[in-house]
Formats: structure tokens, sequence, C-alpha cells
């Protein structure tokens, strides 16, 4: 709707050059048009050589390993035995425990932002969160790492043990780790510092979307008297749901792809705990860590799991594409 | 930021030497991380002597050897030596420039820097995941009255590849049987438990926070971060300390010929005071190189490093290569680097 909107203001626009312009003006035109799909067709390339590159040099990792490479555990560069598993698996553990805990979290932020917030907080509120996400991510890391993990470790894994820990179905997931225990270095804690990292970026973007909703939408919801919660449900999120849901891809791509935070909490252990107080290790702390020395099939392997990482994005950012039709789908049939 | 202005120089520098390429103002390395604090001082008091740039990367050992077999860097800098037939195939000479010592370190409550003993078994068991908690009765024999607490293990190592790791897999793969077996000896391995962390740095900061840790690192870094070593028992059965001493002393019994390419690993060495893991640090430069100049310039560097840079490599904890195999080498560049068949070095 808004697109077919702003389309035609772009057609009426050239038209009106058109009419009281020279040919120099056609011109200038043209050269912009030109100049534009020739970046827009740049960053295909760009794209397209990453995907030839990647799945080229990994080529070899799957000739030695077939599609067992995916879901071979054993990382062992002194038999030259190689499989994704364990850092598959950490990386979308890892994401999820950040999207579970930061997207609750940033949807308040933004709620609060728009709907709540008395005029004078909003604007310190929103300033503190762009800077929150322009913060270097080695600063979370270290955070991380010599701060929130040992804190953690003391303070909360224990009441997490003793809690979670004997519940049926998700009580092998809070078992107390076999190693140390003192570290707080885990899957769990990566995780944790991953939502604070993406929680700046989904909010911002989140509460810029909600912006947009034109006042009088909302005022005549609360017209007839709907309920802050009802506005932002029914009115708010319908409306923004395209951009809601492309803030929510911005966080979780940053998740699984984060790289030097990760690398300084999740441990970088290359078995797969049944815990997620374990150590464990993603894609992308994996690359960072061995790629320097890496070389035969070790970098065939590395490189296969970029294409892999590479892959995940793109189901994920297939799935959004899907759930968006799926919700105007059910949008439309709900209007008739 | 420190490299990225010395690469921007580096990039100048070349853009000028490019112009006058008999006439080297800047020499090109990468490799090795272990020893670029030491060749970082070298370059310093070099570049005071000749007026000639090092332009140093430290990018890992693997990547030294990429870059020399690239030909985009006048030497390549390891700490796990190439094989002779490998050196033979690309037309290399491999020599040592530095050593050093991989030492443990411990974090446990009650135990000061240089009193926790461990030897050879003990060692190897803990790093395999066999002894886990620190009043383990065998620690307790090596250590008689000392107070160890109940408290497990929390085994920390490296999670890149790395020089260091290759050493210290060395010298476990060499005392332990079953080390060997299962897991084995390189940059990275499979490690049977344990926390990595990225670098010296990464391994230094978990052990320094991480109650009943153990970890191993480059001794300069022990020493830099305070943490507590831990004495190591050496092959001839005797408790050493790690330090400059200790370190020579694995190497003065070390037959640098016995491999090509002076590729010995000075892992558990005879000696009454030597420190059991010792290494040395590698420099690759070809026969016949495209860039004579350059590598003349290189080899010139080192010369003079061998020559000035002792007292430097000293105050840094670094060891330096005794005038005996220095000689051998200074046999080897005339013997093996040739310029038009003549020899680079030859003055």
């Amino acid at each position: 709707m808004s697109n077919t909107l702003e389309s035609s203001l772009e057609a009426d626009k050239t038209h009106m050059h058109m009419n009281r312009s020279s040919r120099g003006f056609a011109m200038g035109d043209m050269v912009f048009k030109w100049t534009a799909l020739f970046f827009a067709l740049v960053v295909l390339l760009l794209l397209a050589g990453i995907i030839i590159m990647l799945a080229k040099g990994s080529v070899p990792a799957f000739e030695a390993f077939g599609w067992g490479f995916i879901t071979l555990e054993d990382w062992d560069p002194v038999n030259e035995i190689y499989g994704a598993w364990a850092a598959l698996v950490g990386t979308l553990v890892a994401a999820a425990i950040a999207m579970l805990i930061g997207l609750p979290l940033s949807f308040g932020i933004a709620i609060f932002i728009t709907e709540m917030a008395p005029q004078w907080l909003k604007r310190p509120v929103g300033t503190a969160i762009e800077l929150l996400a322009a913060v270097p991510s080695i600063i979370y890391g270290m955070w991380g790492l010599f701060f929130f993990a040992p804190w953690f470790a003391a303070h909360i894994q224990p009441g997490l043990v003793a809690t979670l820990g004997p519940l049926p179905l998700i009580g092998g997931l809070f078992q107390m780790p076999l190693l140390g225990g003192a570290s707080g270095v885990s899957v769990l804690t990566a995780g944790i510092v991953l939502a604070i990292m993406i929680v700046p970026f989904m909010a911002s973007v989140i509460r810029d979307v909600f912006e947009i909703v034109p006042p009088v939408l909302k005022e005549s919801a609360y017209g007839i008297g709907a309920t802050t919660w009802e506005v932002v449900w029914n009115v708010v999120l319908p409306y923004t749901k395209t951009g809601v849901v492309g803030g929510v891809m911005l966080g979780l791509g940053r998740a699984i792809g984060e790289t030097m935070a990760v690398t300084f909490i999740i441990g970088n252990a290359s078995q797969l705990g049944s815990s997620l107080l374990e150590p464990g290790t993603t894609i992308a702390a994996k690359l960072a860590n061995e790629f320097n020395e890496a070389d035969g099939l070790q970098m065939d392997a590395l490189i296969a799991m970029g294409l892999l990482l590479f892959i995940i994005t793109f189901i994920v950012l297939m799935l959004s594409k899907l759930l968006l039709m799926r919700l105007a789908a059910t949008q439309e049939g709900r209007k008739t | 930021m420190m490299r990225f202005r010395m690469t921007l120089l580096a990039g100048a520098m070349m853009a000028a030497g490019a112009v006058q390429a008999a006439d080297v103002a800047t020499i090109n390395g990468a490799g090795a991380t272990f020893p670029y604090p030491i060749y970082a001082k070298w370059a310093e008091a070099y570049n005071k002597a000749t007026g000639v740039k090092l332009n140093y990367q430290s990018i890992g050992s693997g990547g030294g050897i990429k870059q020399i077999k690239a030909k985009t860097v006048d030497f390549g800098a390891t700490d796990d030596p190439m094989k002779g037939e490998e050196l033979e195939d690309i037309g290399l000479v491999q020599f040592p420039a530095i050593m050093g010592g991989v030492v443990p370190v411990v974090n446990v409550a009650g135990v000061e820097a240089g009193k926790l003993k461990l030897d050879q078994a003990v060692l190897a068991d803990i790093y395999l995941g066999k002894i886990a908690n620190w009043n383990d009765a065998k620690i307790a024999a090596l250590n008689p009255g000392m107070a160890l607490p109940n408290k497990l293990i929390s085994v920390v190592r490296r999670s890149d590849g790395s020089g260091t790791t290759a050493l210290f897999t060395d010298y476990l793969a060499k005392v332990s049987p079953e080390w060997k077996e299962t897991v084995g000896a390189g940059k990275a391995v499979k490690w049977p438990v344990g926390l990595g962390g990225k670098g010296n740095e990464g391994v230094a900061s978990y052990v320094k926070q991480i109650d009943g840790a153990i970890g191993y690192v480059e001794y300069a870094y022990a020493k830099q971060n305070k943490l507590a070593h831990a004495q190591l028992k050496n092959k001839d059965g005797n408790y050493v300390q790690p330090d400059g001493e200790t370190f020579a002393a694995a190497a003065a019994n070390a037959d640098w010929t016995s491999k090509p390419g002076y590729g010995v690993v000075l892992t558990e060495q005879a000696g009454a005071k030597a420190w059991p893991i010792t290494g040395a640090s590698f420099i690759l430069v070809y026969k016949e190189p495209e860039n004579c100049a350059a590598t003349e310039a290189a080899l010139k560097f080192f010369d003079y490093a061998y020559k000035n840079g002792s007292k430097l490599a000293l105050d840094m904890d670094y060891v330096p290569m005794p005038a005996s195999v220095v000689q051998q080498i200074k046999a080897t560049w005339a013997d093996e680097v040739k310029c038009d068949g003549v020899a680079a070095m030859a003055k």
C-alpha cells in the first residue's frame, strides 16, 4: 500500500520534471538511474562472489566427510576429522537464548518509549539505547568475561541449578557443569550477553517503526475505549509488522553472526555439552579462533562452516519473508 | 591502531622502495605471534642503528608459512618447524631466531608462584581429565605438606591454533603414551576437557579469574600477568623453575643438526637444569629468492639480532640462540641462500 503510494508520488515528480525541464535534466535523471542500478548490481555481484567462493572452498570438506560433515560432532585437527555439529548447534542455541530474552525486552522498551513515556523521558532513553548500539562488541566481550560471567557463576548459576535443574524435560539443560563450574563461561552466559547486545538494535528499529503509526489511528482506538495494550496489539503492530519483523531479523542476524564477544564468553569447547551451563562454541567463534593457523583440510572445513553460516542466515531471512506473507494473507482473509 | 599505522608506513616505504629496489628500506616479515614482542624490540634497535625498518605482521605461524609460500613477504616466521621434505619442495631455508619456554600456571587458593610441583604424569592426567580435583592424592604426593583445597580443576587451554599449543602438546605426547594415543600433538588438538581462551592473553585472563584453574602460557605472559607458575619435573628427575637459565639448559644439549632446518623441538630434553617445555621460533627464507636484496636485508637483520640482540631478549625473558648454533646458522646461510649462484651473505 505505502509502496504503491510512494511510487506513484515518484512518478508524479518525474512527470513534473519532464514537463518543465530541458534535455539536460532528463540526462541527469538517466545518469542517476544507471548509477543507482550499478550500485545495486555491485551488491548482488558481491553476494554472488561470496557464495561462489564459499561453495568452491568447501568442496574438499564435503568430499571428505559427505553430508555427515554437518552432523559430525568431532573436531580433531590432529587426525584431520572435522564436523560442524557442535558449532552449528552452539550457534543456534546461543542465538535462540538471545532472542528469547532480547525480543520481549526490545518490545517493552519500544512500547514504553512510544506509548507510555512522558515527553521529557523519551529522548534520553532513546538516545541511551542508540549509544548502546554503538558500543563495540569487544567491549561487551570483555565485560562479559571479566564481570558478568563470574558474577553469574557466583550469584545466578547455583540458583538456576537448584530450581530448574530437578525439573523434568528442561532440567537437563540446567545441570551444574562438570568443569570447574566457577567460571560462568558457558553457552547460557554467551546467549545472555548476546541478548544485551542485540536489544539496542531491535529496540531502536521497532521504536522507529512504531513512531510512524499515524496518531489518528491510535487516537481513534483510544477514543473507543481501547487500553494501551489493545492499541499496541491491534493497531500499532498490524500497521508496522514489516518493519518490526525487519528489526527482529536484524537482531537475529547479529546474534547468529556475532564473533568477538561470543569468543570471549562461550568457552570455545568443541564438544557439545548437554547442559546450557557447559562451555560450547559457535561457527563464528570457531572461524575467529582457527582461521589464522589453519591449512589443508582444516581450512576447507572452516570455509564449509562459513557456508553453513551463510545458509542459516539465508534460511532465517526466507522464514521471515514467509512469516510476513502468511501475516498478510491472514489479514486479507480477516478483511473479507 | 599501532599496527595499522605501521602498515601504512610500510606501504609508503614499499612504494618508495619499488623505485630504488637495490637499497632496501623496509624488510617485510609475517608469522608467529610468540616472538613478535622481541622482533619488534630488535626492529626498533636495528632501525636506530641502520635506518632500515622491519614490518612484521604477527598473524600466526600458519599465516607466516602461507605468506612466504605466496612470496608476499621477505621472510616467514613459524613456531612449529616445517618438515625437511616440505622445505626442500618449496626451496626454503629454515633457521631458529629465538627461544622461549611454556609454563603451566595455576590459580589455587593458598598456592604461591613457583611452589606447586607437577611431574609429567600428573600434568598429562590433569589435561586428560583423569585428575579432576586439586586434593587428588597424586598431586598431594608430589607436594607433601602443601594444603591443597577440595576444588574442581578447571583446565584452560588455547582455543586458537598456536605454536604454544604445539609445544605443550608435543611435550604431553612425549611424556604420556595415553595422550599420544588419544589426543596427539599439534597447533590445535581435540582437547578432552577444558575451556578455550583466545591467545596467551585469553588463557591468562581465564586462569586469573577462575578459582581452581590451570593453564599454560608463554613465560613472558605468566610474568607480566603475575600468574602463579608451577615447577615441573624434567627428564633428569629434577624439579626446575622456569627462567632464562633453565630454558637455555634445555637448548644446550640439543643436537640442532639432527633435523633438517634446525627443526628440533626442545621438549623433555636431557640436562639437570633443563626446563621441559622449551622451544625455538623459526624463520623461513627462500634459497633462491626472487627479490634478492630483500632477503639479504632480512638475513642482515637477523645477523644483527644474533650479534646485538641478546640483552634485549634476556630482558624480555626470551633466550638468545647459543653462539655455537649461530655459527652453524651463518654457515647455512652461506651455503644455501644464493643469489644468481652467489651466496647472499658473502660479506
